[in-house]
């Protein structure tokens, strides 16, 4: 296949066609060849195994790697968090307040209620998706910036109120809490985590709940007056939303057998935002994409100290202007779809077949 | 006692300015062009420093510099509406998002380059202060209070009176209609960013004198601008002044007789509760209401 131009040449334009493998491999007659059966699984296996296959590498790969690595599937949970969210129209500018609750609940089951991880990690998970659930549910009915204002000023306020009120150990925070068993437990439960949650929202969003979840972001007004409670439906995709995220929390409370103000910190809201915007939002696996693009490389700038964060932002906003679709659909396309240029045909002239209307 | 309260008038009114005067610009922009600009800590943060360095690297005296910042900062803005708004204008989040990026971006620019000593800070406009029933207010305190109450007139002026200013908030309240009787969108969008970056601007050179310049400043005059636009309903001028004297007032009374600390706790607190049981700002319109629910 030739190359086509990075332009597209006058009097032409692009014109985007789904691979035969694609076609074939859609239907039941992926059985028919094990060429076709290697392009559908391929890519979903290799990513699995190496997943669950990291762990077993600890005698190649050094500690610190598999801190990044474990750093990274725990922004990636905060990044499912933060796009399940964004799939009901609500944009979170502060997962942190989720990564902290739920932290502070694993730190207070185990120091204060004397918790072992073991049964300490998922009650702390359900719990603070409850809290945070219960905490913003009179918050709902906003939408648009408002409630992205509202979680960016939520686990600010939290950590002045610990911070004045010495609540929870205050600015000393929780410390000298139950480690976990090691770092192999470690990095299976958050690769789980992952899988499952993926698995579990990539599901969701095609099953009538996620309809509906997609329904009230597109047009929550024509879902109000089909006779669905929005609230509540958001309701429920915050809980959900909540659960990888306060487990995130909770699990770093153990693996740093401390937790205390630093858990409500920036990094924990921009940097989710920027993995799902930059992997590509709505397609959850994006999100997981964005975070493994985005922690690696932050840490091999660490040196570069808060240049880290200008990065970002930078990353940021040519992700939102310049591919809003994000890395994973972009791949996603190439994988499945090639491209070629067709002559634009002169004598239809634009617009004037539709008789220039348009939608309001 | 009678000297606290006094002290708690005084330094209400001081404060209330302070915030309103920082909260203009957001407010201001989002009034016109309906872009929620939170970007504002940023430009805030990087007026200061430009002013600065206008000062300290070019040797211009005070005055020019801080003139120089505020043209400057008005082409920033709009250089930020061309560049980073127009190709998302109408994706409310992706506004938001992008603007919220660039703001992020320059704060940690700054942070990032070391512009975190105590060196940093602008001189004060007047020196020496005035008793004022047994208060001490220093008179560049009482400067800024005239700069922020002139400006919210002539902007009021400006955005309900003259046919420009008309001609924008029309434009935030009924797009299609506006652009109907020929007014262009683009060019309203990239007034509204540019005014709304040279009043940061005016804000920043007149209340970073009060203190040193910190980084963390940026992250809390986005959260101020946030909490009295919030309170107030956002596009009033009433709002806007009713906004910043509630929270003003609140922040130094709590600060006065409960703690120093609780100052901060107030204006966060102010956006949830606001939000939560008003979600149309205290003197919001029911058009609002219909953007927020």
């Amino acid at each position: 296949m030739s190359r086509l131009p990075f332009r597209t040449p006058r009097g032409y334009r692009r014109e985007r066609v789904d691979r035969g493998v694609k076609v074939r491999s859609d239907d039941i007659f992926v059985i028919a060849s094990s060429r076709d059966l290697a392009y559908v699984v391929a890519p979903r296996a290799v990513v699995v195994l190496a997943l669950l296959g990291f762990p077993l590498l600890q005698s190649v790969v050094s500690s610190y790697w598999q801190t990044v690595i474990l750093n990274t599937l725990v922004m990636s949970l905060l990044a499912l968090s933060w796009d399940l969210l964004a799939s009901v129209g609500l944009v979170s500018l502060g997962q942190s307040l989720f990564f902290g609750l739920g932290g502070y609940t694993a730190g207070y089951l185990n120091a204060r209620l004397g918790l072992g991880p073991g049964l300490g990690i998922p009650v702390a998970t359900l719990v603070g998706a409850l809290l945070v659930t219960a905490l913003l549910y009179p918050l709902l009915r906003l939408r648009g910036i408002y409630f992205g204002m509202i979680t960016f000023a939520l686990p600010l306020l939290l950590m002045r109120v610990i911070e004045t009120t010495g609540f929870l150990g205050g600015t000393e925070g929780l410390s000298g809490l139950t480690a976990l068993p090691g770092r192999t437990t470690e990095l299976y439960l958050v690769t789980a985590a992952t899988l499952v949650t993926v698995y579990a929202y990539r599901r969701l969003s095609t099953s009538d709940r996620g309809l509906v979840f997609h329904a009230i972001r597109d047009n929550d007004r024509a879902v109000m007056a089909s006779g669905y409670n929005i609230q509540w439906y958001k309701a429920q995709a915050v809980f959900l939303a909540a659960l990888p995220a306060t487990f995130a929390g909770a699990l770093y409370t153990h693996h740093y057998q401390f937790v205390g103000m630093p858990a409500f910190a920036m990094e924990y809201s921009t940097l989710p935002l920027t993995s799902a915007v930059v992997g590509g939002a709505g397609s959850f696996i994006g999100a997981v994409v964005g975070a493994f693009i985005l922690v690696p490389l932050s840490e091999v700038m660490r040196e570069f100290g808060s240049l880290r964060v200008v990065i970002y932002s930078v990353m940021l906003l040519v992700f939102t202007i310049g591919l809003p679709e994000g890395i994973f659909r972009f791949v996603v396309r190439k994988y499945s779809q090639f491209e070629r240029l067709v002559p634009i045909d002169d004598d239809v002239q634009p617009g004037v077949e539709h008789g220039g209307g348009h939608g309001a | 006692m009678a000297n606290l309260i006094a002290s708690t008038l005084i330094y209400g009114v001081v404060n209330s300015v302070i915030l309103m005067l920082t909260a203009l610009g957001f407010s201001l922009t989002f009034g016109l062009s309906g872009v929620a600009n939170f970007a504002h800590g940023g430009l805030y943060l990087l007026s200061g420093f430009a002013t600065w360095l206008l000062m300290h690297r070019l040797n211009l005296p005070f005055p020019i510099a801080a003139l120089l910042t505020i043209i400057l900062m008005g082409g920033f803005g709009a250089a930020i509406y061309r560049v980073v708004i127009m190709p998302v204008r109408g994706i409310v989040l992706s506004e938001v998002i992008s603007t919220f990026a660039v703001g992020v971006g320059i704060i940690e620019f700054f942070r990032w380059k070391g512009f975190t000593t105590y060196d940093f800070s602008l001189p004060v406009f007047v020196r020496g202060g005035i008793d004022i029933a047994g208060v001490t207010v220093d008179y560049h305190r009482l400067v800024v209070v005239a700069i922020g109450l002139g400006l919210t007139l002539v902007l009021w002026g400006f955005t309900h009176r003259t046919r420009m200013g008309l001609a924008l908030r029309g434009m935030s309240q009924d797009e299609y209609t506006a652009l109907s009787v020929g007014i262009e969108s683009d060019w309203a969008g990239m007034l509204s960013l540019a005014l709304g970056s040279a009043l940061a601007a005016v804000a920043a050179i007149s209340i970073l004198p009060l203190g040193i310049i910190s980084i963390n400043a940026g992250y809390d005059v986005l959260l101020i601008a946030l909490a009295v636009t919030v309170l107030g309903g956002l596009e009033s001028t009433a709002g806007l002044i009713l906004g910043s004297f509630l929270v003003g007032f609140a922040m130094v009374i709590t600060s006065n007789f409960v703690g120093p600390r609780w100052g901060e706790v107030v204006y966060l607190a102010a956006i949830v509760i606001i939000l939560g049981v008003k979600p149309s700002g205290l003197l919001g319109k029911s058009k609002e209401l219909e953007d927020r629910v």
